[in-house]
């Protein structure tokens, strides 16, 4: 309820200036023109095209940054010599914008779906991976312990206990995964892809000054990002986590 | 059914060699209970994670029916302080079947034999909540439940009922007891509680600090159930307490 409170505060905001004539009403256009012309995008198919070429290139580049990063966490915390070889990596890497790769990538893979799934990963991976690796440290020794003492070792207590234990850290990598995705996935359609995705359509329509463009594709970008974000990451936390009791502070 | 023999353990920290646990010898015979009792610092934990295998002591040697300890093994259950130490992503009934799990008995087996070890402390109603929905002295239980459930010869307990407050500790007290003649393990039991100890014990493993020695081993002679405030429990308390202070 208070969300839509918010969104309709900021609505009227935003409407009061664009109807000030302090600025011409191409660049500025009031929400009607913005609604109207997402409708017509929505209604011909134009927009859901877009935006299914955008969620192939996140959920690309997602999954697999997912998969790495799982990965070489669980390796990373596992074992010290796995450690030591890829922090110094990851800390020379991680700073790196992935937007900074753009040119390198377009250079090496050409313009379309590859450089840009790439920037995705690059992007998405060190959350999944610095969390990953942390949750597994974070893991309570108690439950190592106590699983030792009931038989658990090798893969049943890796899958049984570290895995769930770390699940907290796991699922906010994850989150935090999603969302770097969802910006670079945005600034890379705009560099390094040719004629589809949101990304692009925004980069596009500048050409033309169609802002009403621009401003309905940022709106699908903005509510793509809040499905995902409170009910696809908030249901998978509250079937999981929170059911368990391992996330502390505030209540809902 | 265990023999602790001339253990010492000693460990590194940056200030120098430091001897936690010095010559220290006891045992315990089948179905007895023994109590392990003195002061922060006495190396009563130091001796009973070492039964339990989490690490091995630097000289000596420790016997658990017949065998010589090697590291964690299925013949001793565990129960820690901290109510943390179960898991929070299983219900009751889960924490308490995963020790079967990984003796591979099959599901259904095992969670007849996890409910019947939740109904022995009285926790059945409880099967499918999960930790975070039940009370300190109830987790504790479930604790209790989940070491015995794979039928361990030994169930090693470090001052399982020392974060309660004083009324569950006494009930759960009376519960362990019941517990304990119900199953006939043989239980080392770590706390800096007398009266728990006299309450508890067949026989207390007196330990005092820096280093962490066996000072003296008092066999309680007491029927039960005990009253803790008839003479001869009080007699004890103070019999240990003089051990202690000395």
């Amino acid at each position: 309820m208070k969300a839509v409170l918010s969104v309709l505060l900021f609505g009227l905001l935003y409407e009061i200036v664009a109807r000030s004539g302090w600025f011409a009403q191409a660049l500025v256009p009031t929400l009607p023109v913005v609604a109207h012309t997402l409708w017509t995008m929505l209604a011909d198919g134009t927009m859901e095209g877009h935006a299914i070429n955008t969620l192939y290139r996140v959920f690309a580049g997602l999954a697999a940054a997912a998969g790495f990063g799982l990965a070489l966490g669980f390796l990373m915390a596992r074992y010290a010599a796995v450690e030591r070889f890829f922090l110094p990596l990851v800390s020379a890497l991680m700073p790196i914008p992935s937007l900074a790769w753009a040119p390198v990538f377009i250079l090496w893979f050409g313009l379309g779906n590859t450089a840009t799934i790439l920037i995705v990963f690059y992007a998405a991976s060190f959350p999944m991976l610095v969390n990953t690796w942390t949750g597994v440290r974070a893991v309570n020794p108690l439950w190592l312990r106590a699983a030792g003492a009931m038989g658990a070792s090798g893969a049943a207590l890796f899958w049984k206990v570290v895995v769930p234990g770390a699940l907290p850290f796991i699922i906010t990598g994850l989150r935090l995964a999603f969302q770097r995705a969802w910006i670079a996935v945005v600034g890379a359609e705009m560099l390094a892809a040719s004629s589809f995705g949101l990304g692009w359509v925004i980069f596009d329509a500048k050409e033309f000054l169609n802002a009403d463009v621009m401003l309905a594709s940022l709106a699908v970008i903005g509510a793509i990002g809040y499905v995902f974000e409170r009910l696809v990451f908030g249901s998978l936390e509250r079937a999981t986590v929170a059911r368990w009791g391992m996330l502390r502070g505030a209540k809902a | 059914m265990i023999r602790v023999a001339n253990v010492s353990l000693e460990y590194d920290t940056p200030a120098g060699k430091v001897l936690a646990v010095d010559n220290a010898s006891f045992g315990a015979e089948r179905s007895e209970f023994v109590c392990l009792v003195g002061p922060s610092g006495c190396g009563k934990t130091t001796l009973l994670n070492m039964i339990a295998g989490f690490f091995a002591p630097t000289a000596g040697e420790i016997r658990v029916g017949g065998q010589a300890v090697n590291g964690q093994g299925q013949d001793r259950g565990i129960v820690f302080q901290d109510f943390a130490q179960l898991f929070p992503w299983r219900t009751a009934l889960g924490n308490v079947a995963f020790g079967l799990e990984m003796k591979g008995v099959a599901k259904a087996e095992r969670e007849r034999i996890a409910l019947e070890q939740l109904r022995l402390v009285k926790l059945e109603k409880f099967a499918g909540a999960y930790p975070h929905h039940l009370s300190g002295g109830m987790q504790q239980r479930v604790a209790i439940a989940r070491a015995l459930a794979y039928n361990p010869g030994v169930l090693l307990m470090d001052e399982p009922f020392a974060a309660l407050d004083a009324m569950t500790r006494e009930e759960m007290q009376r519960l362990l007891a019941e517990v304990w003649r119900e199953t006939r393990k043989t239980v080392v039991y770590v706390t800096h509680n007398v009266a728990e100890a006299v309450y508890l014990a067949d026989r207390v493993v007196v330990m005092t600090p820096h280093p962490g020695r066996v000072k003296a081993t008092v066999a309680v002679r007491l029927p039960r159930p005990r009253d803790p405030l008839s003479v001869e429990f009080l007699e004890y308390q103070k019999q240990l307490l003089r051990h202690l202070t000395q």
